[in-house]
């Protein structure tokens, strides 16, 4: 089993297009979407990180292209410390990425989550359905576009839609939301409202 | 003065074996005493509904005497918690299956108001789906605020008009 210390050396030695990424914490690195299951395997099977703590992703915005990255979080019980292995999707419209379900079990909530959120598609997954919001709903709430307060949509039920006459409305953000800003001192970093008021109404500005 | 007889009183030394009365008192005297609560609790105010229920607060003080966790025994839903979109269709249903008479409380911010929850995922109060009989704020209410509510619901159904909305063809 590798130590801690040369992961990074060790996988750019195995992997050479895995590159070193700017990390404050735990050892990070970017692979091509294509090696990323293999990296994982990896790291899974010979350097001891055997655990998958978690599976999500990053959307960089409207601009950016690529515009989304799954990140993934191993931790080796070991050594007890992580690593951080991150791909961007080649798609900007119709993300897709390799599931890691054949790799560790564990990964099939995480992966229909970020597929929930992100609407990222994960080739392999067995069974790639919504898991937080329900079967049916049009949007993916985390990606950039969709504002805060949400938008309008059909109740996900039918019957109850046609009983209440209720529809999913944007939530009123009434002068939300209350953000608190780090590095300050205890008074001047007390949560404050943050003028959304695009989100019920008026266009974002640009 | 023709006003609604809502106290029940009895004296048997003037009265003997007979009770005089009006019959919607009567039926809201039984009502408002024995009101199962059915605990929809979806989030953290649930916890605080354990402690309105147990001993040292102590519900069945009111005649709800059981929180029945089937809609079929219960008479009075009390939300307590958060309420998001996709679980308010199964909060509807669950009213649904109730059996009238029913009455709803909402307990707390989320579920009066939504509360903190301004988000796409939560239904910004239960009362966009169903009929809310009394409202309780805090976050958690205190266990004394949901008696209080319990008892504003029991005054409220007293002066209700329980015979004619029974004959009330449907
Ligand atoms: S009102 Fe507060 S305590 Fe109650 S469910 Fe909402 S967040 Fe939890």
């Amino acid at each position: 089993m590798t130590t801690y210390i040369d992961v990074a050396a060790a996988l750019s030695a195995k992997f050479s297009q895995a590159v070193l990424r700017a990390s404050r914490d735990h050892p990070a690195f970017n692979v091509p979407a294509g090696q990323a299951l293999a990296v994982l395997r990896w790291l899974r099977d010979e350097a001891g990180f055997e655990i998958l703590r978690d599976v999500t992703a990053i959307d960089w915005g409207l601009e950016r292209s690529p515009r989304f990255m799954v990140v993934w979080h191993l931790y080796s019980p070991a050594a007890h410390r992580y690593v951080r292995v991150a791909a961007d999707c080649a798609s900007d419209a119709e993300p897709q990425m390799p599931s890691a379900t054949e790799l560790w079990p564990g990964a099939n909530w995480h992966e229909r989550e970020t597929y929930d959120m992100f609407g990222i598609v994960f080739s392999g997954h067995p069974e790639l359905k919504r898991i937080l919001m329900w079967e049916g709903y049009p949007y993916f709430p985390l990606r950039k576009e969709f504002p805060l307060a949400g938008l309008p949509a059909e109740l996900p039920d039918p019957e109850v839609a046609a009983e209440t006459k209720e529809k999913v409305q944007a939530a009123p953000m009434a002068g939300g939301p209350f953000v608190a800003t780090p590095g300050e001192t205890m008074s001047g970093a007390e949560p404050r409202a943050r003028d959304e008021a695009w989100s019920e109404s008026s266009q974002k500005p640009t | 003065m023709a006003t609604a007889n809502l106290e029940y009183a009895y004296d048997s030394k003037i009265e003997g074996d007979i009770v005089v009365t009006q019959l919607d008192a009567a039926i809201n005297w039984v009502r408002c005493h024995s009101m199962w609560p059915m605990p929809m609790g979806t989030a953290c105010c649930a916890i605080e509904f354990m402690g309105v229920a147990a001993s040292r607060f102590d519900l069945a003080r009111f005649g709800a005497e059981v929180t029945k966790f089937s809609p079929r025994q219960s008479d009075c839903m009390i939300v307590s918690g958060t309420v998001t979109y996709k679980m308010a269709t199964v909060v509807r249903r669950i009213y649904d299956q109730m059996a009238a008479p029913k009455w709803v409380i909402a307990m707390g911010a989320c579920a009066s108001s939504g509360g903190m929850y301004r988000s796409y995922a939560v239904l910004q109060g239960v009362d966009r789906i169903l009929p809310v009989d009394v409202y309780i704020s805090g976050c958690p209410p205190r266990p004394e605020a949901v008696l209080d509510g319990f008892e504003k619901l029991q005054r409220k159904v007293k002066r209700e008009h329980s015979l004619s909305n029974l004959l009330k063809p449907s």
